[in-house]
């Protein structure tokens, strides 16, 4: 029974942690830009469609293949906001909103033109034996996906707290006007953020792909709408909040699917949500605005 | 020569024109007040200067560069610096990191910590405040956070937007007597203000504002005695 439970927390961590990088996307771009932005499920499975050119049609190596995985994702991302949302940057936020769900089905389009919507298989590029610690087996995907997310939520931490950028990077969340006058430019950061949310994304799409090991189109729609509500879930717009609400998603879907029922295990993610967020309407770790005059 | 001359300056907001071309000049040393009653084109009148705003026609030259159609953000690097109304301090950064966000344009490092040093010496609160965050100080601590967050730029000239909007009695006087400060250490000032009556006390020169046009202008100290003045804007 221990070794159940264990292995079921391990399970939740690791999927909570694919749900945390995504959702670290959303809740920066929404930190610094103001929108949500759909499509941003989609750079997941143009992640993990440029990660299968990379390695079964150009035949790189893994590691180059997965370099060019987020380089491409991030340079997506970046292109997205220029073309489609940076027009917008003064519309009414329903027009951007219907924009990114717009940028979602076009993406997902795109990829059923030139891929079809036949599945393709694809065999994972992280090989690493299981791990037996007492009865508990970790399998090498998931000690993969815990170190990596690891050690990119310590380094987006340090990142956004002690780095010029960083901290150029929460003035423009707070203040876009006052931020500008210090002379940030503030296109240049928004642009920043839509290339470091889609090379998490990437990375996200490695993950998950090595994991699921099947390639479809609206592969991204899934894990892209559970990491939305997980980064509503820690708080939108804050850091700490996109990891934590992650983490917690991950959590309960997989104990919620192990002990309570499989089919019911969605409704249990989305009923968590709706009461955390009639208790605590800005999310766990929502920040509470800060006014004094 | 003039650190700051607008010619003809329209604005518009949408279909209402705020500012009906408007020209003043700013000479560099002085602290130079522009005061008129709420809605007169004072706040505008700032943002198109520094660049938040792109005018509808008209020039604006700053240290004898044209700069009417540059950027917010590359305006600070050319040494003029923006205290905006309401104080704008990023409440959710600490009040050091609140002053090294106004340094950002600059990459000498030791000047950079320099000019903190003076800041702390002319702010003594900010640095017993240091890693606070911006937010919990009080309104009269922001204001001069707003202050030090302008200055860490180490501008030429500086444009203060109504720096002694809700604060105390105590506060005004003490905002007041910095500005001077400021201006003494070689800063020139445009000041704008609805306490008209400390504004013209420390100013050179005055522009009056009415309704997106200036209807005066001249020595600040004639205009504090002119009768239409007094009768408007120092309620007398």
């Amino acid at each position: 029974m221990l070794t159940s439970i264990m292995e079921q927390l391990i399970n939740g961590l690791r999927t909570g942690s694919i749900y945390a990088l995504i959702a670290l996307g959303y809740t920066m771009v929404y930190g610094i830009a103001k929108m949500i932005n759909f499509a941003h499920g989609d750079i997941i499975m143009v992640g993990a469609y440029t990660l299968y050119i990379g390695i079964a049609l150009l035949h790189l190596p893994v590691i180059p293949a997965m370099v060019l995985t987020a380089a491409v994702c991030s340079v997506l991302g970046m292109l997205i906001e220029k073309i489609a949302y940076k027009p917008l940057r003064k519309a009414p936020p329903l027009a951007v909103l219907i924009t990114a769900i717009g940028m979602s089905y076009f993406l997902q389009s795109v990829a059923l033109l030139i891929f079809s919507s036949t599945p393709i298989p694809f065999k994972s590029v992280i090989n690493l034996n299981a791990v037996q610690i007492g009865t508990v087996n970790i399998s090498g995907i998931t000690i993969v996906t815990l170190a990596v997310t690891t050690v990119i939520m310590i380094c987006l931490t340090l990142f956004i707290n002690k780095t010029k950028a960083g901290s150029a990077m929460r003035a423009v969340s707070e203040d876009r006007g006052a931020a500008e006058l210090m002379g940030i430019n503030v296109n240049r950061t928004i642009s920043m953020t839509f290339a470091i949310g889609s090379a998490l994304a990437a990375v996200a799409g490695i993950l998950y792909i090595c994991q699921y090991q099947s390639l479809r189109p609206t592969l991204g729609a899934l894990p892209g709408i559970k990491a939305f509500v997980a980064a509503v879930l820690g708080g939108i717009g804050s850091v700490p909040g996109a990891m934590l609400g992650g983490i917690v998603l991950g959590l309960i879907e997989s104990l919620s699917k192990a002990y309570i029922s499989t089919e019911l295990a969605d409704a249990i993610v989305f009923g968590v949500l709706v009461i955390v967020l009639l208790v605590r309407p800005s999310g766990l770790l929502g920040k509470k605005k800060l006014v004094k005059v | 020569m003039a650190m700051l001359k607008v010619t003809d300056m329209t604005v518009n907001y949408g279909v209402i024109q705020a500012v009906k071309g408007i020209s003043f000049q700013v000479e560099e040393g002085e602290i130079v007040a522009l005061i008129g009653a709420n809605g007169a084109g004072k706040t505008t009148t700032l943002h198109t200067v520094t660049g938040m705003i792109p005018p509808k026609a008209g020039t604006i030259e700053f240290d004898g560069k044209d700069i009417t159609k540059t950027p917010a953000h590359r305006i600070v690097s050319m040494g003029l610096a923006h205290v905006p109304e309401g104080r704008r301090v990023f409440a959710q950064l600490t009040v050091l990191e609140n002053l090294r966000m106004g340094a950002y344009t600059r990459k000498d490092k030791d000047g950079i910590e320099k000019t903190l040093t003076e800041i702390y010496r002319r702010f003594p609160r900010l640095e017993e405040r240091k890693s606070q965050l911006a937010g919990t100080l009080s309104g009269g601590e922001q204001q001069m956070l707003a202050m030090g967050r302008a200055l860490m730029s180490k501008p030429k000239m500086i444009v203060m937007d109504e720096p002694s909007m809700g604060l105390s009695p105590l506060y005004v006087s003490e905002i007041f007597k910095i500005i001077q400060d400021i201006n003494a250490s070689g800063t020139t000032v445009l000041l704008v203000e609805q306490n008209a009556k400390k504004a013209l006390s420390i100013a050179d020169k005055a522009y009056v504002l009415e309704t997106g046009n200036i209807v005066l202008s001249g020595d600040a100290k004639a205009l504090m005695n002119d009768d239409s003045v007094k009768k408007a804007y120092l309620s007398e």
